[in-house]
């Protein structure tokens, strides 16, 4: 097994990517978080080519105790109305652009990294974390399983909820933010 | 064939590959008859896009010359 230190900081960039995606300002104590736990637990580690997924692993257990203690209460889901909406639908009846020929793709077009990430920091972590893990790090659903230590159906039934829930958060920050109006020359 | 309400509820299972053979087959039944759940599957498409793209956050320098430092006083 090589050096704890190699691994570790090959990897740093990408843990603090994660992490911030993750916890947002909260990312450079949950990756040191993830350092301490993984150096004390190295030895356990046996195969030095699972060294990076261990690591987010381990980086993803620190991000969903980060800011436990003064985290606020989350706002209750409706679950009944979140499945019933579609964001495809809506921006359909809002019509927020009525001179485009590609109204979806250029609400879409509004939105930049820096928003996507504000808006996935607006969801419950619940949600969020296997969000980020699948559609942004490229992890399938069952390592993600793995990682929260839970059963693959209780993931992708929040993936589905945690879709529902950025697509609906898209639409209020698009609101709240100006991206429902036209900007016309 | 499946409803529309029923293509779209699957279409994000279906773009990750996550439903079973039989739905599959269904969805692809349904988007070969049905423009506007195509229309619906490249807008999910280009959503799976924008959050792809808000991945990339690079480290502020001064972040990584602390976390370097953790890991100097880690030791090997």
């Amino acid at each position: 097994m090589g050096d704890f230190r190699d691994l570790a900081r090959d990897q740093l960039p990408r843990l603090y990517s994660i992490a911030r995606r993750l916890v947002g300002d909260d990312a450079e104590d949950a990756v040191q978080d993830c350092l301490l736990k993984a150096y004390r637990s190295y030895d356990q580690l046996r195969d030095a080519d699972a060294g990076p997924a261990w690591l987010v692993s381990i980086l993803v257990n620190c991000c969903r105790d980060s800011g436990r203690a003064s985290a606020r209460i989350p706002q209750p889901v409706d679950f009944e109305e979140l499945e019933s909406f579609s964001l495809f639908r809506k921006i359909a009846y809002e019509d927020p652009y009525p001179y485009s020929d590609s109204l979806h793709l250029d609400f879409l077009a509004g939105f930049g990294p820096e928003d996507v990430r504000a808006i996935l920091l607006r969801l419950p972590k619940l949600y969020r974390v296997p969000l980020v893990l699948v559609y942004m790090d490229g992890f399938l659903a069952k390592e993600v399983a793995r990682m929260l230590d839970a059963p693959l159906g209780t993931v992708l039934a929040r993936l589905h909820r945690g879709r529902k829930l950025f697509e609906k958060e898209l639409w209020q920050y698009a609101e709240a933010n100006g991206l429902t109006r036209e900007v016309r020359p | 064939m499946i409803s529309c309400h029923e293509a779209v509820r699957q279409l994000w299972e279906y773009l990750d590959n996550t439903v079973d053979d039989i739905d599959r087959a269904r969805v692809d039944e349904h988007l070969a008859r049905c423009r506007r759940c195509c229309a619906e599957l490249e807008f999910a498409q280009e959503l799976r896009r924008a959050l792809a793209n808000g991945a990339a956050v690079e480290v502020p320098p001064d972040v990584l010359t602390r976390l370097h430092q953790t890991l100097e006083e880690l030791g090997p």
